[in-house]
């Protein structure tokens, strides 16, 4: 006879301690709100209130004037050297005039420190929570390019921000690499005092377009 | 081998004198010296009283809040029911997507694993993400053993690590120091920091970014914990604030993530649930900075080489308990800590295990057991508490806590066998049986009374053996001249019962509860208070 693997024991264990301890099948009560619908102008406000909050910085404006929005951020931050994942909208970047990286896999992440900034589009926002989704479809690259560079101009449709978190947890695809910011990089650590920035960007622009 | 033989078998809890889940010394031993530490109790008083307020306010603009708190309970709930097959299938569904799964019956066998796959990638470093699975288990001792250096990540970890210190909260580890003690720890143990380096947190948190970018943009292999891990999809998750977890899913080639087999949750949607419930509880905010999902490897995007490790270490010794099993549902969001007036003055070393506080005082004994012929530190957790049941109304998956405490209190003393406190509640028992004896009794205590007994401020503050676990932390009224029964007999007594019924029909107008209740003057006034005082600094 062969020694049980440690798979075989712990799922033994499980069955003999519920063996041994049965308790009656749970329901999932789901009456939290869910499916919740807000007007545009509610969405806009309320998930510039929680960014804002966050020490985040907003820009909303026309889906026209985008490049012209994000030239201001970058210039702003004296970003010059920007990184951009595959599938952006070129045009987004027509009114920059420093050097742009095209980012791919084969660029290894610890050269990302060399950029000043990253441009990306998003997949869904919570605006309850002031929550942006990154899902690394088309426009929105790989997590490290989003991570190392110490500003990140995010770039959110408004009709893609949804009321509350079921209703953005339900757009989203489970097995796409998934990341939920909530404004800059920031610790409690010390004392419970919060601190932005510490090893993600620090800096956090989030372009919300109104009418895309 | 007992599912050969149909009968099922108690599970093990951890094994003794491995990992972090037990203490050098009983709680109220540990807690007496924590308590001589004002710096210590300053800090501690000052983050949970930010942090109370801070959950209050955003758990209370949620309209659904106990709705969420429920649903919350149930899934977990439902998941421990079906751990068999949800474990299975997140093992299956991880593996489809390139990532190798491996069981590990308890610490020892976690930690060999990680070791072995650490070596595996030819690295002597492992950079890391706050993880309580790994502290638990005591694998930064082990790597350093094995010859490999793990690096902490997160700020409050780190200042934990440097200080060769001991985390004394979940999700604040270094919640025992503040400002300037922080900065020391820095200027001795970070080289090459600035040594005009001031107690600014903001600078702080700086001199820790200079330092860990370096670590994170060139180590090969980090390990971290997992909060959720979802079974319909293989999903993985972890919630943090800095962005060093995000670094560590992100940078490396490998990753291996130790992850207690509690953690599973059966659908993607319930994640929903838990991104209300764990933010809002733990940090007080309305959603952490940064949360991960990733599911196996995903080709050009982060580690190409996963690992998850599976422990169990005492959770299936839990599960066989149906009261126990409760703290199982924990997610270590730590509101119970926060809110606990015990913790709040002892602060988390004094429980000895990674798990501290109401959930700790619960869990650790479940995972490790409460051995009571070895005098077992841990045996003491259960009484560390007041039982107000604070922590019950603040945890977000409602686990009783007050009700496993007193569980656990029963299974200690049927453990224990005879004891002295058990004989004389014995005796006790058959002394209230008995009125003749009883009323004897009392004559005697209030003799004991006349010769001495009680001080100045007629309290005893010196009980004898076995009473002396409850005179050492607080005073007992001492027994009135007179028992109610023998002044009731005297003249003065009946004396007194008269006017009292005279009065009473003489204001026919108040209610009849009030008019017939008796009145509180006792024989002995003040020496016959028996509530507690409420000023009890617990």
């Amino acid at each position: 006879m062969t020694t049980p693997t440690a798979r075989d024991t712990v799922l033994g264990r499980i069955r003999d301690a519920l063996a041994l301890a049965p308790t009656p099948a749970a329901e999932v009560p789901r009456s939290y709100r869910t499916g919740r619908t807000l007007p545009d102008g509610e969405r806009l406000a309320l998930l510039t209130d929680r960014l804002v909050d966050y020490k985040a910085e907003v820009h909303p404006c026309t889906g026209d004037r985008t490049a012209e929005v994000i030239a201001g951020i970058l210039r702003e931050h004296d970003a010059r050297r920007i990184g951009v994942p595959d599938g952006l909208d070129e045009e987004w970047l027509s009114a920059f005039d420093g050097e742009v990286q095209r980012d791919s896999a084969d660029i290894p992440a610890p050269s990302l420190d060399a950029l000043d900034g990253v441009v990306t589009a998003s997949a869904v926002s919570c605006a309850e929570t002031g929550t942006i989704f990154l899902d690394g479809s088309s426009g929105q690259g790989r997590r490290a390019l989003s991570l190392v560079p110490d500003l990140h101009v995010c770039v959110v449709d408004l009709s893609s921000v949804v009321a509350g978190v079921p209703e953005a947890i339900a757009r989203l695809v489970p097995e796409r690499p998934t990341t939920l910011i909530s404004g800059p990089s920031a610790t409690s650590d010390i004392e419970l005092e919060r601190v932005e920035g510490v090893h993600g960007p620090r800096n956090l622009a989030v372009v919300i377009r109104t009418d895309a | 081998m007992s599912t050969f033989l149909g009968m099922p078998a108690a599970p093990p809890r951890s094994p003794y004198g491995t990992g972090n889940l037990r203490g050098d010394r009983k709680f109220p031993a540990a807690a007496h010296d924590e308590l001589g530490n004002d710096q210590l109790r300053r800090n501690l008083g000052r983050a949970t009283r930010t942090i109370r307020a801070k959950r209050i306010d955003v758990t209370g603009e949620l309209p659904d809040w106990e709705e969420l708190r429920d649903a919350g309970s149930a899934i977990k709930t439902d998941t421990m029911n079906r751990l068999p097959e949800l474990l299975e299938q997140l093992e299956a569904r991880v593996t489809e997507r390139g990532g190798t799964v491996h069981w590990a019956r308890d610490g020892v066998e976690a930690n060999e694993i990680v070791t072995r796959l650490v070596r595996e990638t030819g690295s002597s470093d492992v950079i890391k993400v706050k993880s309580m699975a790994t502290q638990e288990i005591g694998l930064n001792e082990h790597l350093e053993a094995e010859g490999i250096t793990p690096y902490e990540t997160d700020l409050a970890e780190l200042i934990v690590q440097l200080a060769h210190d001991k985390p004394s909260h979940i999700l604040v580890p270094a919640i025992h120091r503040n400002r300037d003690e922080i900065r020391e720890i820095f200027l001795k143990e970070i080289p090459g920091v600035d040594p005009a380096l001031d107690n600014v947190p903001a600078h702080l948190a700086a001199a820790a970014r200079a330092y860990l970018r370096e670590k994170f943009m060139t180590t090969k292999v980090a390990v971290s914990g997992a909060n959720f891990g979802i079974a319909e999809t293989g999903t993985l998750s972890v919630v943090e604030s800095e962005g060093n977890g995000r670094m560590c899913l992100t940078l490396p080639d490998t990753l291996i993530t130790v992850m207690g087999i509690e953690k599973v949750l059966p659908r993607y949607q319930d994640l929903e649930v838990f991104f209300q419930l764990l933010p809002r509880s733990s940090t007080g905010e309305r959603m952490n900075p940064y949360t991960s999902l990733w599911t196996g490897v995903t080709p050009g995007d982060g580690p190409q080489d996963f690992h998850l490790v599976l422990l169990d270490n005492g959770r299936t010794a839990a599960l066989a308990d149906t009261v126990g099993r409760e703290a199982l549902n924990c997610i270590r969001c730590s509101a119970c800590l926060n809110v606990c007036p015990v913790y709040e003055r002892a602060g988390g070393h004094a429980y000895g295990s990674t798990y501290p506080g109401p959930i700790g005082a619960v869990l650790t004994p479940q995972l490790a057991g409460m051995h009571a012929a070895k005098d077992d530190p841990n045996s003491s957790l259960p009484y560390a508490s007041s039982l107000c049941g604070a922590c019950f109304d603040a945890c977000p998956v409602k686990i009783d806590i007050p009700s496993l405490l007193v569980e656990l209190r029963h299974q200690n003393t049927e453990q224990s066998g005879t004891t002295a406190e058990k004989l004389a509640m014995k005796a006790a028992a058959g002394v209230m049986k008995s009125p003749r004896i009883y009323t004897a009794a009392q004559k005697a205590a209030s003799f004991s009374r006349s010769v001495g007994v009680g001080g100045r401020d007629r309290t005893i503050s010196h009980l004898p053996a076995p009473f002396d676990g409850w005179s050492d932390s607080r005073d007992t009224a001492a027994p009135p001249k007179q028992s109610f029964r023998s002044w009731l007999a005297s003249a003065e007594g009946a004396e007194t019962m008269r006017a009292a019924a005279e009065e009473g029909a003489a204001h026919p107008a108040g209610s009849p509860d009030e008019g017939a209740a008796p009145t509180t003057e006792g024989p002995d006034e003040g020496a016959g208070r028996t509530d507690e005082s409420p000023e009890g600094d617990q």
